[in-house]
């Protein structure tokens, strides 16, 4: 099959590739980049276990084409660490133990990211919303919405209370 | 966080959190080898067929296969698995017998070209009649899905003799008191007839295998697997290997519960690497696992009698669980769900009939909470029915008649470790029992038995280093459930050494000695009190080498925070080991070995303890759509004692919502032995958006239990629960529930029923 070329920022970092044209996203970062963060499980866009952000979007990487994030910024689970330094939404999911088997956890917090980006102060139900196409079959999710709710203060009413 | 010492009962951070939100855990599907093949599975599409003829010739030109393995490949070598019952080959040998019964498999340089390779392999069917459901399957003519006189049984089975016949593989009966005549005199009867649906576990990662062959007589595996041990015996068995040199490395597990126990993709994996010569990934996609692994559909039926005042006097129940096309762990099934069935309470006379049936539907095996989750949401209504022919609500009802510490729960084996009024009463109090409800909320109560614990024999090795951090070597399986955290809080408890300091690395069969099983609740138990043990070893050879460093009496020594201590005099760990051994080395092990006690630990003795499946819930249900709303969930975590309370209150959070996904929504549906709903478009699990709004936990602790501390396991017995539950609570508002699951348009007939009843 010809290839073609794309140019993609993973994580901060330029990357240049032949790529099939059919070759999913999904594939593209765990086979072609080693991600292997990001994970596979229902194969059709309804369980979340590959959400990576596409210019700052959740999308799901079975769903994708690599070639539709050709000049465009992806940021995957490897990307959200900063020297060495967890985002406040990882710790919250350790500390609140949103997490268990860790399978659905980088798509769970990277829709996370883009959720608390979105709204600084979800409610339950809007937290609820956003994350229903998220699956995870191991917490009940009770600890997730927690760790959720525990993320979007020390992101956002810190920031608040420092403008003040 | 990490840095500290964690003791029972405080709730130590999860050890595997930091890799796991950064994805840096590795899964079975991220782990990749030099040189290694991709596999796909060509699966039959017919649920009962004879193999004529299978031409891979075509397939073989395709490039990048590698190799094509079918049934006429597997001549020299022993075939045939299951620990139960051997009665399944790695591929079909000549007949298929269920629908996605791998028949052809083939290796490639990609999964694309594997995926060509298989649209190219011609196979000559001739089909066959199928029996697929259980009335089929147990009708006088019916078809045999299996030549029972050839099936030998499994090195595993542990249920003692006996012989599939027909289409039953197994069955189980108990039965006590006169129970003809206690029906005979009874006040009350009540008696129906009830359908439990078949349910996919959906671990989010599917069974992965990698498997290569580093030498002929050498087999090495990287595998999605919850019980290693025992599928490194049967992959010994298969392939005429020495158990020792099948070596199976354990990951992360992305989920399990019960999906993954017992030998699954392992043979398959084995035997296209050994004819390709070359390590060989298999990586089921989520229709395929549906296909691997499933929750046994039963059908039931069950009267029980009781007394005037509501005093219980005899049960009768028969049970067919439709086990598919191969045993798998269906006898054990089977017997669970026949120990499950009279439900914990104190019978003159109970009489259960349970039969495992072959069918040719896709095989049934374990998922969490197996055969209490059959039988407890029948039995608890059964209780709350007669309640309400005697005037008793659920809760007197239950504290009239449950078993009491110490009584005998079945004849001849464990008695009661737990207090079940004790904790019947905390879900009551979490529900708010005595408040008035309205007409459109109910409440309802469950309550149960899980045989749990499985063969008592697990071994642990503790290694303290020279610089006095510690390595555990366990094999029980991380699957999600914390067990490498609890293991780690074990041995900073007994050696006072941070969190940080101690390490739990994957299972390797080659290095992290036996375990049986990850299962039956049992990790914390067993594999815990195994590592309790090698950590005590340890702490008393710690205490021995600053006695005589010190010249004082061990006694007076303590352990704290990763050092010694005399008076005022203290020496770190890594001193102690440089004394021992005289220069920076050296290491100090222990070893913990749980084992029957008196040599017993059949299934008949057992069980290694009673896991107490208990909840409450409060529901809404809309009269006019037969929706259902779970308003609050109450669960009651009956511990013995809680190691890390937070990792008990996630397990009980997890497994509602499997309970209430089982009770309101999963269901996989056959038609003729086909899937119709294999994918998870078709096939709903829990969202965020249906859980309950609120949820109330308890952890009881009575150090009632036969693991460190006086613990025991918990985790399932919420899923058994959650169904009995939300029955109970509908039955509360009128609506009569006799099959699973509670769709809104089955409820909603049983709600017009209800109306039109009043």
């Amino acid at each position: 099959m010809n290839k073609i070329s794309i140019v993609v920022t993973v994580n901060g970092r330029e990357v240049k590739a032949e790529i099939e044209p059919r070759e999913i996203l999904l594939d593209f970062l765990r086979n072609h980049l080693n991600l292997t963060g990001t994970k596979r499980s229902c194969d059709i866009q309804i369980c979340g276990a590959c959400t990576v952000l596409l210019d700052d979007q959740p999308v799901s990487a079975c769903n994708t084409l690599a070639y539709e994030s050709n000049g465009r910024h992806i940021l995957t689970i490897e990307g959200l660490a900063q020297n060495g330094e967890l985002h406040p939404i990882q710790n919250a999911f350790i500390e609140h133990n949103g997490l268990q088997c860790g399978f659905c956890t980088p798509g769970m917090v990277l829709a996370t990211k883009a959720m608390l980006e979105d709204m600084h102060n979800p409610d339950e139900s809007e937290i609820r919303n956003y994350l229903r196409g998220n699956l995870c079959r191991c917490t009940g999710y009770h600890p997730i919405i927690a760790a959720v709710k525990d993320a979007a203060q020390r992101l956002h009413n810190g920031d608040e209370r420092a403008d003040v | 966080m990490f840095d500290q010492v964690y003791g029972i009962g405080e709730n130590a951070p999860r050890v595997d959190g930091y890799s796991k939100v950064t994805g840096q855990a590795n899964f079975a599907g991220d782990i990749k080898l030099a040189n290694m093949l991709e596999v796909r599975i060509l699966r039959s599409p017919y649920a009962h067929a004879r193999i004529k003829s299978i031409d891979t010739a075509r397939a073989e030109l395709v490039p990048g296969v590698v190799a094509i393995l079918t049934g006429a490949d597997l001549a020299d070598i022993d075939p045939y698995y299951g620990h139960a019952i051997k009665d399944r080959p790695i591929v079909a040998m000549d007949i298929a017998r269920f629908a996605g019964d791998p028949v052809a498999v083939v290796a490639a340089e990609t999964v694309q070209a594997a995926e060509d390779a298989i649209e190219q392999i011609n196979i000559d069917y001739e089909t066959l009649p199928a029996v697929t459901t259980i009335d089929e399957a147990t009708a006088e003519a019916a078809i045999h899905v299996h030549d029972v006189d050839s099936l030998r049984l499994g090195k595993f089975h542990g249920l003692g003799d006996f012989r599939p016949q027909g289409n039953i593989c197994y069955e189980h009966h108990l039965e006590t008191g006169e129970i003809d005549a206690l029906f005979a005199d009874a006040a009350v009867v009540v008696s129906g007839d009830y359908l439990f649906p078949s349910v996919y576990q959906y671990s989010l990662e599917t069974h992965t295998t990698i498997a290569d062959w580093p030498a002929h007589n050498q087999l090495e595996l990287w595998s999605s697997c919850q019980h290693p041990y025992l599928v490194r015996g049967e992959l010994a068995d298969i392939f005429g290997l020495s158990e020792g040199n099948v070596r199976i490395h354990i990951p992360y597990l992305g989920g399990g519960f019960g999906s993954k126990s017992y030998t699954r993709m392992e043979p398959i994996a084995a035997a296209i690497a050994r004819k390709a010569g070359r390590p060989a990934r298999v990586a089921n996609s989520v229709n395929e696992s549906m296909l691997t692994s499933r929750r046994h559909n039963m059908k039931c039926h069950m009267r029980t009698a009781a007394r005037a005042d509501g005093s219980l006097l005899a049960r009768e129940v028969t049970i067919y669980l439709d086990t598919g096309a191969y045993a798998d762990n269906g006898p054990r099934v089977v017997a669970t769900a026949a120990d499950a069935a009279p439900g914990p309470y104190r019978w003159p006379g109970y009489r259960v009939d349970a039969y495992g049936v072959y069918t040719n539907r896709p095989p049934s095996g374990s998922y969490r909470a197996f055969g209490a989750t059959h039988l407890q949401w029948i039995g608890e209504s059964q209780i709350d029915e007669i309640g309400r022919k005697v005037g008793l609500d659920g809760l007197q009802m239950r504290e009239k008649n449950l078993l009491k510490h110490g009584q005998d729960v079945r004849k001849g084996g464990k008695p009661l470790d737990a207090d079940l009024i004790g904790d019947i009463k905390l879900v009551a109090q979490g529900l708010e029992w005595d408040q008035p409800t309205t007409p459109n909320v109910g409440r309802g109560m469950g309550v149960g038995l899980l045989a749990a614990g499985s063969r008592p024999v697990s071994t642990a090795i503790v290694r303290m280093e020279a610089d006095g951090s510690v390595t555990v070597l366990v094999s029980t399986t991380e699957l999600g459930q914390g067990a490498r955290t609890v293991m780690s809080q074990l041995v900073s408890q007994e050696l006072s050494v941070p969190l940080s300091q101690i390490r739990v690395p994957d299972g390797d069969t080659q290095i992290t000695p036996y375990d049986r099983s990850t299962g039956a609740s049992r990790s914390t138990t067993l594999a815990g009190r195994a590592v309790n043990l090698a950590a005590l070893e340890i702490r008393e050879t710690l205490l021995g080498i600053a006695a005589e460093m010190w010249h004082v009496n061990p006694s007076t020594i303590t352990l704290k925070n990763g050092q010694a201590w005399h008076g005022e005099q203290s020496a770190p760990y890594a001193d102690l080991i440089f004394h021992h051994f005289g220069f920076a080395g050296g290491e100090l092990i222990g070893h913990g070995i749980v084992r029957p006690e008196l040599g017993k630990g059949t299934y008949e003795a057992g069980p290694v303890f009673w896991e107490v499946c208990i909840g409450g819930v409060e529901i809404a249900l809309d009269w006019d759509t037969g929706r259902l709303d779970i308003l609050k969930i109450v669960s009651v975590a009956d511990a013995g004692t809680a190691v890390n309370p937070a990792l008990i209150k996630g397990q009980e959070m997890g497994g509602a919502a499997q309970g209430l996904g089982n009770a309101i929504f999963e269901e996989m549906i056959f038609s003729d032995g086909q899937l119709l709903n294999g994918t998870m478009a078709d096939y709903r699990v829990p969202t965020t958006n249906d859980i309950a709004d609120k949820f109330v936990s308890f952890i009881v602790q009575n150090e009632d239990g036969p693991g460190p501390y006086g613990l025991k396991g918990v985790g399932e017995g919420i899923l058994a629960a959650m169904p009995a539950a939300i029955v109970n609570a509908l039955a509360s508002l009128g609506v009569v529930i006799d099959e699973l699951p509670l769709t809104p348009e089955r409820v909603w007939r049983a709600a017009q029923r209800a109306r039109r009843s009043t």
